[in-house]
């Protein structure tokens, strides 16, 4: 027994308790039984004073506040909501404009961050070096100051809405947001969206059939480009056949400003290009470094089997770059996230301005609210981290 | 040994590379003929890879003219995926696709380039696999294979797709000694079956058994060729000489 | 006629001569034409570059420099000398950029302070410096040295914190995040590693719960939260409070850092130590956490890098860095409007100093990757 082998020298040691100490798993033992009495008397301590505090400002401790009525007014909204509404209505009203503007970010940033890596691994000594520029100015600059400066850009040079800069008649840019036409859906588009519905199983069929095929013939089909036609075809073929049951409110200049129409505010659009921008950045950089990352011998040795420069890149480079890039990447995406709570600094209603802002500041519940707040970020943040160390897992190179 | 057969499959004609202002190749002459096996040999920085990657077009050269089984080697990329169809290449560190088996890396050749059915192109696969003498292996990924296996592999790889010449760049270079034998031994065999073969290595031993002939290059140039008996017991220049002299001091 | 001589001329083996490649000659043409005209693709996307900059660095450099206004004592003074940017309003407000608040009289105490700071981190960052050991003492001992420097008591002048401002609020707590959540750090990572598994989830929940919520909601937790889990009848100004969550903050992701420089020595360096006899404290100390930490400089220098960034989210509970200073500055109706200067001003502050740092964390991950080669 483990006991046994530790205690040489310690026969002779009167002191039952410094024998005690000598013994490894008894030390561990109790070093970890320290370690827990120190915590709670800590914990012990803190809520104690946390109590004694709340009681001398008259507050209680309780969640009860999120069924009353909120007051106050949320500008932008997924969903409806009026000022009668209660804070959990608020609280999802805010938890629903994170979610918007950190996926809508996500999306942007993941778009231009692949397009950008790419471009600085272009052998054309200019634009390789504009897109630098343009990584190093970024990444070196705090994203606050990102967001306020774009806020300040659409704010102050934006033009009013009767001067405002239109395309096509139907898109105005003003300095109170971009307007464009909203789309009324009829009666009719049910089918439209079946349509797209029947297409995407429609391309994924084909696509397993392909495959198999091609594993009984030898034969390839062209896979991507019969799938585009079938999603963007199909839907638009019935929704011609169905009689066109969409139509669209066009926003119209009424007073000082438009009326109808799809408002994008310009805290929303500063706050989705500003994060948009700058996790880009970075995610160029994990780009450019995954694709580096797979070795040249690679390349070659496809090309040496005959397999052409875009198959190579399909088959052979891009899988081993995506493992290298995904992990860093939803780390970035877990960034964006949590940046976007600066929304409280140009007025966008997300979590942290309707629970943790607004609703703090009427209630008076900073420690009901706080906690909130946190555990919501903090499920996010596990629920990112668990995907991502489950995608690591999964895709793991097998090794000896 | 069989004979070598006299229409050339591989010629080289007054052919020039330069890597930027460094003339690394320089006026290269040289007629391969079918089922011939040729040692290629010459001390580091000699030329010797850029060479034989240059008939694959992993490399391009500015001036000459390359003639792969009839096909002209030039910025057509016709013909530049109709020769590496016909040439295979063993890498000196070995380049397997990771991500995939050792019986994907085999199959991803035949299926994509000669539109070979899955099922046809795996049965051929375990030949070769059978004929490198690995056949077990076939569902292990190529991180879980020594260093000899995994060379057996890829030489298993560029042979799936049937090819008329075998180019091999310093094959052996890269493995532990325990394994140098069980690739050379792979590279004897495939020499009995009369595949026309250019090597590069440092293994005399096997230039010896089974070369029709040992090219020597230095700084960019061809220097003396013969064969190997002739070649090992009577070189003709100096330089051979002292590289020979280095190369055989043990 | 003559090329062709030599073109076709043959040589003895072995007697070659080294000849120019035919084409261009190379040199800057050459350069040319392979960087910028290579393909189709390149030279569409030269023109597309070369006109996207045409089309924005002049109107910059006029907005920016040749219609500026350097001095004056107003927006409206600046407006009548020039059309462009108004940096007079940044040079009239300099002081207050750099120093905040703080009283003019005692400003050479924030000098000092600078200066023991650069040579505080002389020994850290560079390894050639005699006498180092010493001087990393006195590194030790900077944040204490500079404490009361900055905020007075025994002998000096007391200044309130709450008069900090500007880039001395930056440099105070990025440089007081940093060097309080070294050591924090180093516990956590070392209780991450631990066999022991209280220990071990404590720090995992501790790093965990930190790394999954953003900064802005600790900082509220400070301004809003933090006074209720202290002694009734305590207060602790802003600042402090400030100080604590974002050192707490940065130990986590400093732990993360340290942990990467404890797993990147090899498992050998501890077999060595423990079949020395040292125990588990004397070998971290002598043997592994000095290798660690010389190798997660670079990871330390990033994470301090990105925690000077972080620094301007004070703004939003109220403390007044170089932007709150700039912005509340534009309350002035002398200098309304002026926005864009401002935040410019900041901007180019921030990418001079981050450049920097980042330039030289770069150059410390190449000297040590040459040097530590596995």
């Amino acid at each position: 027994m483990a006991s046994e082998a530790t205690t040489t020298a310690t026969s002779d040691d009167p002191n039952a308790l410094l024998r005690l100490w000598r013994n490894k798993e008894a030390r561990s033992v109790i070093i970890q039984v320290f370690t827990l009495a120190v915590l709670f008397a800590f914990l012990a301590f803190i809520i104690g004073n946390a109590v004694q505090n709340l009681a001398r400002l008259g507050k209680t401790f309780s969640f009860t506040f999120m069924l009353e009525p909120a007051s106050y007014d949320i500008n932008q909204r997924l969903i409806e909501y009026t000022s009668r509404d209660n804070h959990l209505r608020a609280m999802f009203v805010g938890i629903l404009n994170t979610a918007l503007v950190a996926g809508c970010g996500i999306v942007l940033a993941t778009i231009l961050g692949f397009i950008f890596g790419v471009l600085r691994l272009s052998k054309n000594w200019l634009i390789n070096r504009l897109v630098y520029c343009f990584i190093e100015f970024t990444r070196n600059v705090p994203i606050l100051l990102h967001i306020l400066l774009v806020h300040g850009l659409i704010v102050h040079i934006m033009p009013v809405p009767r001067d405002a800069w239109d395309v096509g008649e139907a898109v105005f840019l003003t300095n109170r947001g971009v307007i464009m036409p909203k789309p009324i859906f009829e009666d009719g588009f049910i089918w439209t969206s079946l349509a797209f519905a029947v297409a995407i199983v429609f391309a994924w069929g084909f696509r397993r059939w392909a495959k198999k095929a091609q594993d009984a013939t030898g034969k390839t089909y062209p896979v991507f480009l019969v799938g585009l036609a079938a999603i963007i075809g199909l839907p638009i073929l019935v929704l011609f056949v169905s009689g066109l049951p969409l139509s669209w409110e066009i926003p119209a200049l009424g007073g000082f400003n438009f009326r109808g129409g799809l408002v994008m505010r310009p805290e929303f659009l500063a706050l989705w290009l500003a994060l948009s921008f700058y996790t880009s950045a970075y995610i160029a950089e994990i780009v450019r470094a995954g694709i580096l990352a797979v070795d040249w011998g690679q390349t070659e040795a496809a090309y040496a089997i005959g397999i052409g420069p875009s198959r190579t890149l399909r088959l052979i480079v891009i899988p081993q770059a995506l493992r290298v890039i995904i992990p860093p990447l939803t780390s970035q995406y877990l960034n964006l996230t949590k940046n976007s709570s600066l929304a409280i600094a140009i007025g966008y209603m997300d979590i942290v301005a309707t629970i943790g802002g607004i609703s703090l500041m009427q209630t008076g519940k900073e420690m009901e609210t706080m906690i909130i707040v946190l555990s919501i970020y903090l499920c996010f943040s596990l629920v990112i981290s668990s995907f991502m160390n489950w995608y690591n897992k999964k895709i793991k190179l097998v090794e000896r | 040994m069989s004979e070598a057969v006299n229409d050339p499959i591989i010629e080289i004609n007054g052919m020039h590379k330069w890597f930027g202002r460094f003339h690394v190749l320089k006026d290269i002459n040289l007629d391969v003929k079918q089922a011939e096996r040729i040692v290629v040999c010459g001390p580091s920085g000699s030329g010797k890879s850029t060479l034989i990657r240059c008939i694959n077009r992993l490399e391009e050269h500015q001036r000459g003219r390359i003639v792969v089984d009839g096909i002209e080697l030039t910025n057509d990329l016709k013909n530049i995926d109709a020769i590496r169809r016909e040439v295979g290449m063993v890498f000196q560190h070995f380049n397997l696709f990771p991500h995939l088996t050792v019986i994907e890396n085999l199959t991803l050749g035949p299926i994509w380039v000669r539109r070979t059915p899955r099922k046809e192109a795996e049965e051929s696969a375990m030949k070769y696999l059978e004929r490198v003498k690995i056949p077990e292996q076939a569902e292990k990924f190529p991180g879980q294979l020594s260093g000899g296996q995994q060379q057996r592999v890829a030489i298993a790889r560029s042979l799936c797709m049937n090819p008329k010449v075998m180019l091999f760049d310093e094959p052996t270079s890269a493995l532990d000694p325990e394994m140098i034998k069980e690739v050379l031994d792979v590279m004897i065999e495939l020499a009995e079956t009369a595949m026309t073969m250019i090597v590069i290595t440092h293994e005399m031993g096997f230039a010896k058994a089974v070369a029709n002939r040992v090219i020597f290059m230095d700084e960019g140039e061809i220097i003396e060729q013969n064969e190997p008996r002739e070649f090992f017991n009577n070189p003709q220049y100096d330089r051979t000489k002292l590289f020979l002299s280095q190369i055989l001091a043990q | 006629m003559d090329e062709a001589a030599t073109e076709n001329r043959k040589y003895p083996p072995g007697c070659h001569p080294d000849l120019p490649p035919p084409g261009i000659a190379a040199g800057p043409l050459l350069w040319i034409k392979d960087n910028l005209f290579g393909s189709a693709t390149n030279v569409v996307l030269t023109f597309l570059a070369a006109y996207f900059l045409w089309l924005s660095i002049p109107p910059l450099l006029e907005w920016a420099f040749f219609d500026a206004a350097f001095t004056g004592e107003s927006r409206k003074a600046c407006k009548a000398q020039a059309p462009g940017a108004c940096w007079a309003f940044i040079q009239n407000r300099f002081e207050l950029f750099v120093y905040g608040f703080y009283p003019r009289p005692e400003r050479w105490r924030v000098d000092l302070s600078f200066i023991l700071l650069m040579v505080a981190l002389t020994p850290v960052l560079w390894e050639k410096v005699p006498q180092r050991a010493k001087l990393l003492l006195f590194s030790c001992a900077y944040p204490f040295v500079a404490g009361w420097l900055l905020t007075g008591g025994l002998g000096l002048k007391p200044v309130g914190t709450d008069q900090f401002g500007g880039i001395l609020l930056t440099l105070v707590i990025g440089i007081t995040g940093i060097s309080f959540s070294l050591p924090i750090g180093i516990v956590l990572a070392l209780g991450r590693q631990s066999r022991m598994p209280v220990p071990r989830i404590l720090c995992v929940a501790f790093i965990e719960f930190i790394r999954g919520v953003p900064l802005i909601t600790l900082l509220f937790v400070a301004s809003a939260m933090l006074s209720y889990f202290l002694p009734p009848g305590t207060n602790f100004n802003l600042l402090l409070r400030v100080l604590i969550m974002v050192t707490l903050f940065a130990s986590g992701y400093m732990a993360e850092v340290i942990r990467g420089g404890l797993q990147a020595i090899p498992a050998g360096q501890y077999e060595a130590a423990q079949s020395m006899g040292l125990g588990y404290w004397k070998a971290m100390r002598l043997i592994v956490l000095p290798q660690a930490l010389k190798i997660s400089i670079p990871g330390i220098v990033n994470t301090f890098i990105a925690l000077y960034k972080d620094t301007t989210l004070v703004i939003i509970i109220g403390l007044l860095d170089p932007l709150g200073i700039g912005r509340s500055s534009l309350a002035d109706s002398k200098w309304q409007g002026l926005s864009t200067e401002v935040y410019i001003f900041v901007a180019v502050f921030f990418f001079i100093s981050c450049f920097g740092m980042s330039r030289y964390a770069l150059y410390l991950e190449r000297k040590l990757d040459t040097g530590h080669k596995r």
